[in-house]
């Protein structure tokens, strides 16, 4: 160290680095999905606190999450302690949550205080003007206006100027050119005035015009970023790590793996990556993956996908890395195949924007020739152009579109939808039929023991049951007790991956498990089925259902009445999947379908469709619908197609969302006609000069107002 | 005329104090968690001890 005269200035900033980066380390983060008073909180903070080695502890009550500064080894430690005092902590990962702040809101918060402040101290002095203030009082209030405004609007409206200046290289008119336009256009002319010693200054507009405006952005983007926020906490809510084998077995994080490192899967955990077995026999559940609801059976040898999940036996799977056939690859690529093909949603307010800019352009440039040849007098046609230009603001369009939306997206919110694309809403509202995917979003996606099951053969086959985490046998155990069916008394029961259980009852051999196993052969038509033999007997059969979610039925009623058609595709077996439509009150069904046929039924329908869908197998039909939602309980990739998610797998808050968004629509429309007829009356005054200043600043300030008014009535309207 | 000379510097000093304190309050993290804020006045905890006797 060659600093050495003063060592103590030297160490303590590096000790303050060192212990800064320590505890960026060292900040956990934990979805508490129930928390909702002050009592909570307190509970949360104290109970989390009441650990050594907890630092501190910070709920936050909007996003729902805990903040703990503590050691990540503790993180067990801390869910154990936080559902003793009687709350469920998922933990997140911070990797994926990135940090909670936001400084592109913060700026634009900055931006929006500055603007305020500055609008209502010119405003005053405009009215101390308009009440009469004449010669060199007016003067001086106008100079200091000057000495307020500029400074605001390099500051505040840097915004519009830097989008506006974007759209214009590119030879393109957005919103933002009028916007930047008449800011610019109107403190210029404003300064001028001034130094002249002139009777009218724009300043008080120039400003309101960028407050309203930066208002509308900022709604804009905290709806965006809540969603952005709600999403990643959804991606961080998985774990991402895999047990690698080696020396010891550890768990890594996934973006670790390499090719040919070997993954153990115990039973019960999902396959982390794609790879091919090389140990072990079990049976995989791939409905997120084909909509199947059968598990299959793998050994050494056979292929298997991220996504599954693993039922019986534990798996080693060695990783294969990017082979070029992987269902994953083929469904990526039908996925950006649809998405290109679909052609980009222009919304409403890019649509109406499209219109305007150049009218408001041409109309104000037309004022300003008119003015010129009539009077030949360019200040006074400056001075039409500009208050054309203040005037016909674009307070419909900036800020009552994004009030809408912001109403609308928080309602949804609030009712368990998240609202992932800024035109979902939109688009929501235009649709005109809607399709689902059958399994795990009507129906529940788990195997369900048939009512019409025999009990003495429930009874033996819950004895056996009881020892196997198989989905189909927690479907038998949990039919015995549902039933009030005791389970016999198995002993020596042992598990054979792959195929089934075995056991001893009262000195007798007794098998469940699959068909072939016990060399019999499964009954083709009835779906999922597992068999029972006991001694020498002939095996029997116990046949499984997949039922629907308990609002299936009232969902699809509902829709119906709302005026949609509703349709089902199924990767599942037509002899399920009918039955299951029929009962829902569904008509048109397509069953067996693969993912492109699924794409391709979707885009052959021509109407606007809303797809309804949660497995792989799904996405491709999801990018190319108009529109698509997939419930919280959906695979990765298929989450990150949807345009809405269903954090709550409700699907009742479908139709409620549908008739939302066209009641979002409806208020949207509204307020264009509201600034319509505002304009109508305003511009032929501002082009005939009868518009003064501070009239022009007053009339789009309260049109302004009117419009968010508007919106806030979504707030509090019923479904 | 002349009271606007003390009262215009006045009401700008004001209203600039009032613009720093929202800076402050940004900068102090008060607008991440309204919710929250909201429901923790009603907590019979301090966060801050006032000085017992």
């Amino acid at each position: 160290m060659t600093v050495a005269s003063c060592p103590a200035c030297v160490a303590i900033p590096e000790e303050r680095i060192a212990k800064i980066a320590a505890d960026q380390g060292r900040k956990l983060a934990f979805a508490m999905p129930d928390v909702h008073c002050a009592g909570c909180i307190g509970t949360v903070e104290k109970g989390a606190m009441g650990l050594d080695g907890v630092k501190s502890a910070r709920l936050n009550l909007t996003l729902k999450r805990l903040y703990v500064d503590a050691d990540p080894e503790l993180s067990e430690q801390i869910i154990d302690q936080l559902a003793s005092v009687g709350h469920v902590a998922l933990p997140l990962d911070s990797d994926t949550l990135q940090s909670g702040s936001d400084p592109a809101g913060r700026k634009l918060l900055l931006r929006l205080g500055v603007a305020f402040f500055a609008m209502m101290n010119v405003m005053l002095l405009s009215i101390s003007v308009w009440a009469g203030a004449e010669g060199e009082t007016r003067n001086f209030l106008h100079w200091i206006s000057a000495f307020i405004a500029l400074p605001t609007v390099a500051f505040a409206a840097v915004p519009f100027f830097t989008s506006g200046w974007a759209a214009l290289r590119h030879a393109k008119l957005n919103m933002d050119v009028p916007i930047s336009l008449a800011i610019l256009l109107a403190t210029a002319l404003s300064l001028f005035e001034t130094w002249v010693g002139g009777a009218e200054a724009y300043f008080d507009a120039a400003l309101s015009l960028t407050f309203f405006l930066l208002l509308g952005r900022y709604l804009n983007h905290r709806t965006r970023m809540a969603a952005r926020s709600a999403a990643l906490e959804l991606a961080a809510l998985e774990v991402k790590t895999a047990l690698l084998k080696g020396a010891e077995t550890k768990a890594v994080p996934i973006a670790d793996l390499k090719q040919g490192d070997i993954v153990l899967v115990q039973p019960g955990m999902a396959v982390p990556v794609d790879g091919t077995v090389v140990s072990g026999t079990s049976d995989l559940n791939k409905s997120l993956l084909t909509g199947e609801t059968l598990p299959e059976a793998v050994a050494p040898g056979a292929s298997v996908y991220s996504g599954t999940l693993n039922l019986t036996g534990p798996l080693e799977i060695e990783i294969t890395g990017d082979t070029n056939d992987t269902v994953l690859r083929q469904i990526t690529e039908l996925v950006s195949l649809a998405e290109a093909a679909k052609s980009r949603y222009t919304g409403l307010a890019e649509r109406a924007a499209a219109i305007y800019a150049p009218v408001v352009h041409l109309v104000a440039f037309a004022g300003f020739v008119g003015w010129y040849l009539a009077t030949g007098d360019i200040r006074h046609s400056l001075n039409i152009a500009v208050a054309v230009l203040i005037i016909t603001c674009p307070c419909a369009l900036g800020l009552a579109v994004p009030a809408v939306m912001t109403a609308t997206v928080s309602r949804l919110f609030q009712a368990g939808v998240l609202v992932k694309d800024g035109t979902a809403i939109e688009r929501l509202a235009e649709v005109q039929a809607v399709v689902f995917d059958k399994t795990g979003t009507l129906t529940k996606g788990e195997a369900e023991l048939e009512l019409q099951t025999d009990r003495d053969r429930l009874s033996l086959a819950a004895g056996l049951a009881a020892a196997s985490a198989h989905p189909l046998s927690k479907a038998v155990v949990l039919a015995a007790r549902e039933r009030g069916v005791q389970p016999a008394e198995v002993s020596g029961i042992s598990e054979v991956a792959g195929k089934g259980i075995a056991g001893v009852l009262k000195g007798q051999p007794i098998r469940l498990g699959r068909a072939e196993w016990l060399g019999t052969e499964a009954e083709t038509g009835r779906g999922v089925q597992s068999w029972l033999q006991l001694g020498d007997a002939p095996a029997v059969p116990l046949f499984f259902t997949d039922p629907p979610r308990s609002d299936a039925a009232q969902t699809v009623a509902d829709l119906k009445n709302t005026g949609l058609p509703v349709s089902m595709l199924s990767g599942d077996r037509a002899e399920v999947a009918e039955p299951l439509a029929k009962k829902l009150g569904i008509a048109t069904v397509a069953a067996s379908v693969l993912p492109e046929a699924k794409l391709r039924i979707i885009e052959a329908q021509g109407d606007k469709t809303l797809m309804v869908g949660d497995g792989l197998n799904d996405a491709a039909a999801m990018s190319g619908a108009f529109v698509s939602i997939a419930p919280a309980s959906a695979i990765d990739a298929t989450r990150a197609t949807a345009d809405l998610i269903l954090l709550g797998n409700n699907l009742t808050e479908i139709p409620r969302a549908i008739r939302l968004a066209r009641q979002a629509r409806a208020r949207v429309l509204e307020n264009f006609s509201i600034a319509a007829i505002y304009n109508l009356v305003a511009i032929p005054l501002a082009l005939l000069g009868y518009a003064s200043p501070l009239a022009a600043a007053i009339a789009m300030s309260s049109s302004s107002i009117l419009v968010s008014l508007n919106a806030l009535r979504l707030l509090r309207s019923k479904t | 005329m002349t009271a606007l000379l003390y009262l215009l510097p006045i009401s700008l000093v004001l209203g600039g104090v009032g613009l720093f304190a929202f800076f402050w309050t940004i900068k102090a993290d008060q607008y991440d968690d309204a919710k929250g804020n909201a429901m923790r006045i009603l907590s019979d905890e301090y966060d801050d001890h006032p000085k017992e006797d």
